[in-house]
């Protein structure tokens, strides 16, 4: 990675402070942030939730919400020129000219009635006067130098009709068609699959190379940061903990938080495991299938194969991990195993018992042995309902009297490491962590064989991840429950099951135990994954001189 | 598309059957005999029993319903004791009137009502909104006849500028013709206006705060480029269904309009029908408007094709 | 997962409130004035015979269609006499407008509350049912298209012709059109909530449905039919009026504002305090439900915009 770190930086910011609106949390959503960017430098701006990173983002657009965040100090200098202190008219001239953005979800993010080839040229239209035809030939140009295939009939395409790569691909296009000196990126692949990003990352790469742009890339994902950064910038709390080059932040910490980051981030490397003897397996599925069939009266009937003659097991003590990207059919798997979804064949086995095609009658008594921890905690409990309600459901609707149900509530809460006297409380009280032990202790009221893990800890900071990962995985060993663990992380993967089922297109591509997929894949999708799993060369949480 | 409008056109039948049953149970619901209430007070015993004959009251209940809907669809929608014409004739002859106030009703609100509620979108929050929504809930509460005899009071007794009721066919002269026709489609059109420019601000708004409109900033567009080019047409398709939706507000507007302004059209028909008890006009009068409403709101379906390219690929 | 988004999004969503009593006042003006005009009303109807009304049903030929202000002497049995002001006026049978306007409110609320509360109650047991199982689904669904398809007056109309007229069958062929549109609504929460993933995890833990439903898929219908009740009451009242109007109404012995206005049209160009009087009444009732509404819904929840 070159670094040319003697120009002058492309991006100066100095003392930058942003009040938030009376009420919030703290006075400042970000507080005297400084840091600089130079040409064809890729700074990192990485932190956790309610760090301030988007907001410091969006004030150097000038973009932030006119009546609520106010820029309340500091300068921000651009090649030199002070914009903070710009006029409205001065800055939207500077805007997609000087400066380029891409956020994070590129379907939201780009105009769904309007042709993609018109949303590129749009940047050309505000700021040159190019004629129509030289207009068409620049927003061609740039889109074969984000390798978009087929420019020619893209151009006149609309948003709807492409992936969610191809999507971020038009942005990017749009952001650096009039070669902007900076280039912000707020999250740019995380709504991306793994492969999908590791493209992303690339192109990134490339085009700050050929034209030299500085890159403010933002993000929560330190395996991003160690695939692309030069320079790194921690932030908690709106305010800046540490910065440096990537080596130095990364392999020699000097901040306790930072230190405490990156030791929370998942190596890709699987420690040793002891194989399981003489187990019995819990849940065993064959050749399981769904298919969802769109069309009707007037249109093509259409048949989607979500999941696909998929043979799995899961013994007691063990976590299998189900991993592959969205679309690959894990969900929906999931989802057939704890019968919220009826499969379209094959059968599932709790303990030698099918399951697959109960009627929700003859289902019921099966509920209990089968239970699942879903990916969003704010939408996994009933706000209206307090938490030891929540907890308590499951047991008195199976004979539990309230009293005896209660009793095991407050055990449960006492092992999930919450306060036990915290029952009576609401579930906005808590945090996203907190909540999803909250679902962890309701899960395990029903004394469940099998407990699915749906994604639980993709929508939780990484610090709080470590933390509610050790809690399942010590919640397995007391219980001795059998573990499906689904997930696209493959560095949670790696870290907390014994064995891992590749899944991609609704197929089981490939089955075994940790160490042997991580090290030795068989299939090519498998060895595609890995090997687009950013920073994998790096190892975390080892640090020089420690 | 073309699947697409297929869909939504076979999506009428049933809902059109079921306006059908609705209005053909209607008469057998109603206590007494169904041939002795269409004839009416003054019918004599022969007269009844042609009608029982023709509507084939003796036969089950399904086979009456497909002998009236049969009928229905050859156009014959039966006989109008009281008005002494065929219910088809009656028709034909108020159709005019209600069709050209409906027509200039729309058109004024929506010139109106559309280019308000953008204004009060882009001005949130100032004095311009405040004024706009203040009016559409003013607009909205007070009930149609009371806004009409205001006017008339206003316009037509204390100031003489147009006539007080009436109506005169086109034939007769645009320039009456158009007189009598402002004071009644512009209280009308005041509802209308006040529902249409309330949901176009909330449409716009809401589009206002999506992701791409933060995009297009970003790219430094201005501020009513914005507007234009990126929060209208997306908010198109909210819009037109509330106007399409609002032919029905429309529809039961025309009646009251019609008895406050006397002007012989199909909403007088259906008054004067029901305090007659005249039920095959009352049935035909439902069924037409029923139509109507579902056929304008087929276009509008088949318009959000132009707006909304998802739907078309 | 980064919450900055979210940061922003949730800045955005709402103003923050002016600190100190006027921020927060003009938040809820609008309920507060609402609710204020509707208690008025409530109690104005309800005291009806305390406020130097007579009864409004009493028909007095010498003094027809007198203006406003006029005043009557009247001799008493015991030979004192007393004076009574018509304050709007008499009709064109001698009844005074004042009281027929004052006993008038009462109906005319009462028909707005009923149709209020009942449609809603019918429309949340419909709407819950439809929207959680897709057989019921698709009939009711149908159904109620059909119903939306004729426009809601001509639906009230003909219901009335079918029945002999008063104020029940009045109220009842109120109630049938505003259904659909309550089961819509409480569909579309339905089918949204539905998806939640607390929901799903009370289908694990074993609640069946009745009890699901009403627990954890109910609650979450009530702010936005609380908000739609104020607009149903809004609609009643003007919709009462229009039917009276035309004649097909509740007959003019019950005086409600509607048949107030309605025996007054034909003398309006020389009489108009036949129908202003009343007119405003019904037209500030109606704006006041109207506004409280609107104030109910931006605070309890802004997404019912849309939906609504």
């Amino acid at each position: 990675m070159q670094m040319t770190a003697s120009a002058k930086p492309v991006l100066d910011v100095q003392g930058l402070t942003v009040r938030l609106p009376g009420g919030a949390d703290r006075i400042n959503a970000v507080e005297n942030v400084s840091f600089a960017v130079s040409p064809g430098e890729i700074v990192c701006v990485v932190g956790e939730s309610g760090s301030g990173k988007s907001v410091t983002a969006h004030a150097i657009m000038g973009l932030l919400p006119p009546r609520q965040l106010t820029v309340a100090g500091g300068r921000v200098l651009l090649e030199g020129d002070d914009i903070l202190a710009k006029s409205r008219a001065a800055m939207r001239k500077i805007r997609g000219a000087r400066i380029g953005m891409i956020f994070q979800e590129p379907m939201t993010a780009l105009n769904p009635v309007m042709k993609v080839g018109d949303q590129i040229a749009e940047v050309l239209d505000i700021h040159t006067a190019l004629n129509e035809r030289e207009r068409r030939q620049r927003v061609l140009d740039v889109m074969g130098s984000v390798h978009l295939p087929e420019p020619e009939r893209m151009i006149d395409v609309y948003p709807h009709q492409l992936s969610g790569g191809q999507r971020q691909r038009i942005m990017i296009a749009a952001a650096l068609v009039l070669d902007p000196a900076l280039l912000i990126a707020d999250e740019p692949t995380t709504a991306l699959d793994v492969t999908t990003q590791a493209q992303i990352l690339k192109l990134i790469k490339e085009l700050r190379e050929r034209r030299n742009t500085g890159v403010l890339f933002i993000t929560h994902d330190f395996g991003v940061v160690a695939e692309v950064a030069h320079r790194v910038v921690v932030m908690q709390h709106g305010r800046v903990v540490e910065q440096g080059t990537t080596e130095d932040v990364l392999r020699r910490p000097r901040d306790e938080y930072t230190r405490m980051l990156i030791r929370s981030v998942p190596s890709l490397s699987p420690p040793a495991r002891k194989p399981l003897e003489n187990s019995v397996a819990v849940l065993q599925t064959k050749a399981l299938n769904k298919t969802y069939t769109t069309g009707g009266l007037f249109t093509a009937r259409h048949d989607v194969r979500a999941a696909r003659d998929v043979n799995l097991i899961v013994c007691r003590g063990e976590t299998l991990g189900v991993v592959g990207e969205s679309g690959s059919g894990k969900s929906t798997v999931a989802r057939c195993i704890a019968r919220l979804i009826e499969p379209s064949d094959g059968a599932i086995l709790i303990e030698g018992a099918d399951v697959a095609k109960l009627s929700s009658r003859k289902l019921r008594p099966h509920r209990k042995r089968v239970q699942i921890v879903f990916q969003d905690p704010y939408r996994s409990l009933n706000p209206r309902r307090s938490v030891g309600a929540a907890i308590t459901e499951g047991p008195v609707n199976f004979g539990m009297t309230e009293g005896a149900a209660h009793e095991r509530a407050r055990e449960l809460m006492r092992l999930v490491g919450l306060d036990a006297d915290a029952l009576t409380r609401f579930p906005h009280q808590f945090s996203g962590g907190q909540r999803q032990r909250i679902c962890i202790a309701r899960a395990l009221a029903m004394e469940p064989e099998l407990l699915v893990a749906d994604e639980p800890v993709s929508a939780l900071d990484v610090s709080v991840q470590a933390q509610v990962l050790a809690l399942i995985d010590d919640v397995r060993k007391r219980f001795n429950l059998a573990v499906l663990f689904i997930t696209h992380d493959l560095r949670v993967a790696a870290q907390v099951c014994d064995r891992i089922a590749v899944m991609h297109r609704g197929e089981v591509v490939e089955e075994g135990p940790t160490a042997t997929v991580f090290g030795a894949p068989a299939h090519a999708y498998t060895r595609a994954l890995l090997d687009s799993a950013p920073g994998r060369d790096f190892d975390f949480g080892r640090f020089d001189a420690e | 598309m073309a699947g697409y409008i297929l869909r939504r056109l076979a999506a009428t039948v049933p809902v059109m059957l079921i306006v059908a049953l609705f209005v053909f149970l209607m008469l057998r619901l109603t206590p007494g005999d169904p041939a002795a209430i269409i004839a009416g007070d003054n019918a004599n015993a022969e007269q009844i029993a042609l009608i029982r004959n023709r509507l084939g009251l003796d036969e089950p209940i399904i086979t009456q319903f497909f002998i009236w809907l049969m009928n229905i669809l050859r156009g014959d929608f039966g006989e109008s004791f009281f008005f002494k014409k065929t219910v088809a004739e009656l028709i034909a002859s108020r159709i005019e009137p209600t069709l050209a106030l409906s027509i200039a009703t729309i058109t004024i609100a929506v010139c109106i009502a559309v280019p308000l509620g953008v204004l009060a979108a882009y001005k949130q929050g100032t004095i311009i909104d405040k004024i706009v929504m203040g009016f559409s809930v003013l607009g909205f509460s007070v009930p149609v006849f009371v806004i009409g005899y205001s006017l008339i009071y206003l316009f037509a007794i204390k100031l003489n500028w147009v006539p007080v009721q009436g109506y005169q066919r086109i034939g007769d002269g645009f320039g009456g013709f158009l007189q009598r026709l402002i004071l009644p489609s512009v209280t009308l059109a005041v509802i209308y206006i006040a529902l249409i420019a309330r949901m176009t601000r909330t449409s716009v708004l809401d589009v206002m705060g999506e992701d791409y409109i933060r995009t297009a900033r970003a790219k430094g567009q201005v501020e009513y480029k914005v507007l234009f080019r990126h929060a209208l047409k997306n908010a198109a398709v909210p819009i037109v269904t509330v106007i399409g939706l609002g032919v029905a507000l429309l529809i039961g507007g025309v009646v009251v309009t019609e008895s406050v302004f006397t002007i012989p059209g199909l909403g007088r028909l259906t008054v004067d029908a029901v305090l007659a008890r005249d039920y095959p006009t009352i049935q035909a009068v439902i069924l037409l408007f029923s139509l109507v409403y579902v056929l304008i709101n087929l276009l509008i379906d088949i318009a959000y094709t132009l707006f909304d390219p998802r739907i078309r690929y | 997962m980064s919450v900055e988004p979210a940061l922003l999004a949730k800045e955005t969503a709402a103003p923050a409130p002016k600190p100190g009593r006027t921020g927060r006042l003009g938040r809820d003006s609008g309920i507060i004035f609402g609710a204020a005009v509707l208690l008025l009303m409530t109690l104005i109807g309800i005291c009806a015979p305390l406020l130097g009304t007579k009864n409004p049903s009493d028909i007095n030929p010498a003094f027809r269609n007198r203006v406003p202000g006029i005043e009557q002497t009247i001799r008493n049995d015991d030979g004192s006499t007393t004076t009574f002001k018509y304050r709007m006026g008499t009709d064109s049978l001698g009844r005074d407008i004042y009281s027929r306007v004052v006993y008038g409110a009462r109906v005319s609320l009462l028909i707005g509350i009923a149709v209020a509360v009942i449609s809603i109650a019918i429309g949340l047991f419909i709407g819950l049912i439809a929207g959680y199982l897709r057989w019921v689904d698709a009939i009711v669904m149908r159904l109620m298209d059909g119903l939306m398809a004729i426009p809601a007056i001509l639906l009230a109309i003909a219901l009335v012709s079918l029945f002999r007229a008063g104020l029940v069958s009045v109220i009842i062929a109120i109630i049938i059109p505003e259904i659909p549109r309550v089961v819509r609504l409480v569909r579309s929460i339905v089918l949204s909530v539905r998806e939640e993933p607390y929901v799903e995890a009370a289908i694990m833990a074993g609640t069946r449905t009745p009890l699901l439903l009403v627990r954890h898929i109910l609650p979450n219908t009530i702010p936005a039919l609380i908000v739609q009740g104020t607009f149903i009451c809004a609609n009643a009242i003007l919709i009462e009026a229009i039917l009276s109007f035309l004649g097909i109404g509740i007959p003019p012995e019950t005086p409600t504002w509607g048949n107030i206005m309605a025996e007054g049209r034909g003398l309006f160009r020389i009489y108009p305090h036949n129908i202003f009087f009343p007119g405003i009444c019904l037209a500030l009732t109606v704006l006041a439900v109207n506004v409280l509404g609107d104030g109910l819904r931006d605070r309890l929840d802004p997404k019912l915009a849309r939906r609504m």
